[in-house]
């Protein structure tokens, strides 16, 4: 059960190589939450494991099939089942891709949105399900500001991270009042390695920033964390601008 | 009681400290017979009995599961001529007073609200102002009425001891309590002879307290945490007795058991959350200091201002905002004065702000496994939620468990399972009861998920 200060028991991963959201299973378990479930594809995450194991958390690595959406609803629910109660569910799952790539093979680009949005969808509302009956947790998704105002250089990208930022914040309304909530996380350049082939865009971040948004947020009971926050004031203008001019930014 | 209504039956529920909310089914039973099939019932995530939400953490919640409010559990017998009560759990300490203090009888403990019920006394084994001459709340208990969770019905006596003993302090967590027969205490008069005094730090404090409790049947001092330097924990002790019908004015005199206290203010929902923030405090700490007298004896005080001061202002909860506030309360032992003295010193300079600290000497423990109270020192002071308080509650905690000292169970809303071992040695027999009578964990709480007990 989470404390009357925002610390957290239990966390679940879903998509355990994901560089962030292993930093916010670090920050949460330094922060003292004592039990992790890594939901991986092939069970692949035993480095992640020792890391969280030495920082003093058990941790579970189950297989974890992004695509597989009629698999996800079983899996959550054993999660669910042997986990017991689930504070957070981190939801982690995505890939930057290449926009030119895309753009020659529509197959690509499509595959990319079932991975950056359609198994967020299957996992999310198997979560939520679980969530609403225990009556307490939170869902966090990882969403980005290129789904904020989609832009001519990622706009595959950008149109999962679209919808993927309205169907958490459709499925935060939803919650409301039973306990569950939602968290849509909303960073800017994240320096990974899945972002190192795109020159950092101003104002990046690093994955351990995007935890430490995440863990304030989880205090906060935050419904939107932008990472840095001042993304915030920027987006609300750069959303207003001419799509004239947006079409120019570089980037 | 912080309750939301959602479409789905189901409700927020939260503490007095208004933290974390979790949601649950609530159900208020009129009747014991309702009480039991409500237990009978159970879904997998449990039951939990809960009655005028004044647990500051979240010991009357059940994320998921089933909240049984007990305020419809009404009704009280009163022999007058021994002052022995027969209650009905639900029955408020207010209600009780009520009826009680006409007759010449005063509770056996009172807490710093009248807003609590007979069962969540007996839930938290609950201490007053008399703790170092009467003891906790179980002492005055000869015997209550408990639902299994297997739904049978049980009078608990002290003869029923493994039982007993889990139950006065064990947070509902062995059965629904539904009623209670307790001893109250002869009063001739409705009103306090109070003597207050000021101590300039919190070693004159403790020494004004350990030579001068015993002459007093209630004490206790408000503390100044926020004061730095030589005047670190500056306090103001309050230490009285009730008042003989001699002592009263002629005006009254004429009605010398009235007892009638009005809640004068609310705060409402919209009060701004930084109302109470370091400056405000101080300067309300700085007039509270200031205003009281640098001795008085013999002062005579209604009921209410002296017990329960902070029932004049309705939810007054609200004051610490949305975010919500947490009560830290720890016992220290005997011997363990210059631990204190570094909480004191860490709180102070921590600079959180908390109004009304309040420092209490503590006599006999009762037997209760999970009860709170021991030979000691018990400091409680309000902690607004705050990132950085996360640090100094993980200090408080180390230094308390180092001394040997233990948290409040009924106030807690941030420690961690694995003190809870050092801290109540015998949650072991706790547990195990618990597994012999309750192999299912029919009965849980968000309290008893996140310590494990």
């Amino acid at each position: 059960m989470k404390n009357a200060l925002g610390v957290v028991d239990s966390v679940v991963v879903l998509g355990g190589r994901s560089e962030i959201g292993r930093a916010i299973a670090r920050r949460l378990v330094r922060d003292g939450a004592s039990r992790v479930v890594l939901a991986v594809r092939g069970g692949a995450a035993a480095d992640a494991a020792v890391e969280l194991g030495e920082l003093g958390a058990t941790v579970t690595v189950v297989d974890f099939d992004a695509l597989d959406v009629d698999s996800h609803e079983r899996l959550v629910r054993s999660i669910f089942a042997s986990l017991g109660d689930v504070d957070v569910v981190v939801s982690a799952v995505g890939e930057l891709g290449d926009q030119a790539r895309y753009e020659r093979e529509p197959a690509a680009a499509a595959a990319s949105v079932r991975t950056n949005l359609v198994g967020h969808v299957s996992t999310g509302l198997a979560v939520a399900a679980c969530l609403r009956a225990q009556g307490h947790g939170t869902l966090v998704v990882l969403s980005s500001v290129a789904g904020i105002r989609t832009r001519r250089s990622n706009f595959v990208y950008g149109c999962a991270k679209a919808g993927l930022d309205g169907f958490a914040l459709g499925l935060a309304d939803a919650l409301h009042g039973t306990g569950a909530t939602v968290m849509a996380v909303r960073p800017g350049y994240v320096h990974t390695a899945m972002s190192a082939h795109v020159p950092p865009a101003p104002m990046s971040v690093t994955v351990e920033d995007v935890a430490d948004a995440v863990a304030d947020g989880l205090r906060r009971g935050a419904v939107v964390v932008w990472v840095p926050q001042r993304l915030a004031g920027v987006f609300a203008v750069l959303r207003l601008l001419p799509r004239s001019v947006w079409r120019r930014m570089p980037t | 009681m912080f309750v939301e209504a959602d479409h789905a039956q189901r409700a927020l529920v939260s503490g007095w400290g208004r933290t974390v909310p979790t949601a649950a089914t609530v159900r208020r039973p009129r009747s014991v017979a309702e009480t039991a099939a409500i237990l009978g019932s159970a879904g997998p995530r449990g039951v939990i009995a809960r009655g005028l939400g004044r647990a500051y953490g979240d010991a009357a919640q059940n994320a998921g599961g089933t909240v049984i409010d007990c305020t419809g559990l009404a009704g009280m017998r009163l022999d007058p001529e021994t002052g022995v009560v027969t209650a009905a759990a639900g029955m408020s300490v207010d209600a009780l007073l009520r009826a009680l203090i006409p007759h010449g009888w005063f509770v056996p403990v009172s807490p710093g609200t009248r807003q609590v019920t007979v069962g969540g006394a007996i839930a938290a084994d609950i201490h007053g102002k008399n703790h170092h001459r009467d003891g906790s709340f179980s002492e005055a208990l000869s015997s209550l009425r408990l639902i299994l969770p297997s739904g049978e019905h049980r009078l608990v006596d002290r003869s029923d001891g493994r039982l007993f003993q889990a139950t006065v302090g064990g947070m509902g967590l062995t059965g629904v309590i539904v009623e209670a027969t307790f001893r109250c205490i002869p009063i001739r008069t409705s009103r306090m002879r109070v003597d207050t005094v000021r101590a300039a730090n919190l070693e004159e404090a403790l020494a004004l307290m350990a030579e001068g409790d015993d002459a007093y049947r209630y004490s206790v001092a408000w503390i100044d945490l926020l004061a730095r330097g030589p005047a670190l924990g500056r306090s103001v002790l309050t230490r009285g007795d009730h008042a003989e019908p001699a002592e009263l004015t002629p005006r009254d005199a004429v009605d010398p058991l009235g007892f009638d206290p009005r809640v004068r203010l609310g705060v409402p929902p919209w009060a701004p959350s930084g109302l109470l923030n370091p400056m405000t405090v101080r300067a309300f700490n700085e007039l509270w200091f200031r205003r009281a007298p640098r001795e008085r004896r013999g002062e005579i005080q209604p009921l209410a201002g002296f017990f329960h001061p902070l029932d004049a202002l309705a939810e007054w909860n609200r004051l610490y905002g949305r975010r919500g506030f947490l009560q830290y309360q720890f016992l220290l032992p005997f011997g363990a004065e210059g631990t204190l003295q570094e909480i004191v010193e860490r709180v102070s300079a921590s600079g959180v702000a908390s109004f009304l600290a309040v420092l209490k000497r503590l006599g006999a423990a009762s037997g209760g496994w999970m009860s709170f109270p021991a030979p000691g020192w018990t400091l409680t002071l309000d902690v607004p939620v705050r990132p950085r308080v996360l640090g100094l509650t993980r200090d408080l905690d180390a230094a308390v468990l180092a001394a040997g000292g233990r948290v409040y169970l009924a106030k807690d809303s941030v420690l961690r399972a694995d003190a809870v071992e050092r801290m109540y040695p015998r949650v072991m027999d706790f547990r195990a009861l618990r597994s012999e009578i309750d192999p299912q964990r029919i009965l849980r709480s968000d309290l008893a998920r996140r310590l494990e007990l």
